[in-house]
């Protein structure tokens, strides 16, 4: 057993006896949590079939090799397979346009592939930079960022770079 | 307003090539079958996103998030100086952190919203150097398990959906360092 296959176990097994122990309602809390996953879902859904579809028609069309193409070189030198692009462009901007183009770029060349595991990982260690920094200085009433995106998108790039070095470290090829 | 242009932007793109190549029957069908992909991935993803989210809740109410938060405490009074003198602000900035380190977004943002409002209370609408940090500390995603990304691994037939975890964590404290590093030494630079 892998330590990627054990993990999943070992956090429901762990869960479960924390709460055992701590005697909280435990089992409310599942209900209630797995109720906000579903509304997370139905959120994020009407937008996903919109993307995705748009998704689909880059693809078809060729616009989508053409945008590989064109950048190809640059991130072929920095390590990130150039099949990554479009999903570079929309990561910092929309959520859901990530998870449109994530899930376009695992169902084409599969999850397992070094290509799926790099998206993955993008996907997992960076935000919606753009939504993210407008709802806290939206909150907070700022109108002067100053460096705050700037230094956002560095995090932003650095994170695609990582992504590209780890997995290859990690799974080789 | 911004999603408007990004969707017709990719649209108008995909029609222009599709003129130009010839491709414009199979823009067309790709048009319906990328929506109706859309809800396959959605069927089969939501279990996992559900249980996960079922999980990481139980988690914090047995004390997981407020146990990150002291664990963090440290760090963040080195991060936040200023903040962290005021009880209220540091509870609500490490209880924020925990969220999100637990992956509980619907929790993270309202508790980082009163954090930055707590921070920003006498800066006249500039950012403080402190509140930039902040602010870059929740864009740099760091979560302890990318469930929602595991969950599309497995909707698309990943043998393995958490094998990526290692590599996310490092890639995570690799973004995060490079964010924090690039708002100290851009403090410098960019005056008030």
């Amino acid at each position: 057993m892998s330590f990627s296959t054990g993990i999943i176990p070992a956090v429901l097994a762990g869960t479960a006896l924390c709460a055992l122990l701590r005697r909280t309602d435990g089992y409310a809390a599942l209900t209630e949590g797995a109720a906000q996953g579903l509304s997370v879902m139905v959120k994020i859904l009407p937008s996903l079939i919109v993307l995705l579809s748009a998704t689909a028609m880059l693809r078809a069309s060729g616009a989508l090799q053409w945008l590989t193409d064109l950048l190809s070189p640059l991130l072929s030198a920095l390590g990130i397979p150039p099949e990554a692009m479009p999903l570079l462009l929309i990561r910092p901007i929309s959520g859901s346009g990530a998870l449109a183009v994530g899930s376009d770029l695992m169902a084409r060349y599969g999850p397992d592939s070094h290509i799926g595991r790099v998206v993955s990982v993008m996907l997992g260690s960076t935000e919606t930079t753009f939504y993210t920094v407008a709802v806290y200085f939206g909150a907070a009433r700022i109108r002067r960022t100053r460096y705050a995106i700037p230094a956002a998108l560095t995090a932003d790039a650095v994170g695609f770079w990582a992504a590209s070095l780890s997995v290859h470290l990690l799974f080789g090829s | 307003m911004g999603f408007m242009w990004i969707w017709a932007g990719m649209v108008l793109l995909s029609v222009l090539f599709g003129i130009g190549n010839g491709t414009l029957d199979a823009v067309g069908q790709a048009a319906l079958e990328g929506a109706s992909s859309a809800l396959e991935l959605a069927f089969g993803m939501t279990g996992a996103v559900c249980l996960w989210s079922a999980v990481m809740e139980l988690m914090r109410r047995c004390g997981l998030a407020d146990a990150l938060g002291r664990l963090f405490r440290p760090l963040l009074r080195r991060l936040l100086p200023r903040a962290s003198q005021d009880r209220e602000t540091l509870a609500a900035v490490s209880a924020n952190v925990s969220a999100n380190l637990l992956g509980l977004g619907n929790a993270a943002t309202p508790l980082g919203m009163q954090a930055v409002q707590r921070m920003a209370a006498d800066c006249g609408g500039v950012a403080s150097d402190e509140l930039c940090r902040f602010v870059v500390l929740n864009t740099a995603s760091i979560q302890l398990l990318p469930t929602t990304v595991a969950s599309i691994r497995s909707a698309c037939g990943s043998a393995a959906p958490m094998e990526i975890l290692p590599a996310v964590w490092i890639t995570s404290v690799l973004s995060v360092t490079a964010g924090l590093a690039a708002a100290r030494l851009l403090q410098t630079i960019w005056r008030k």
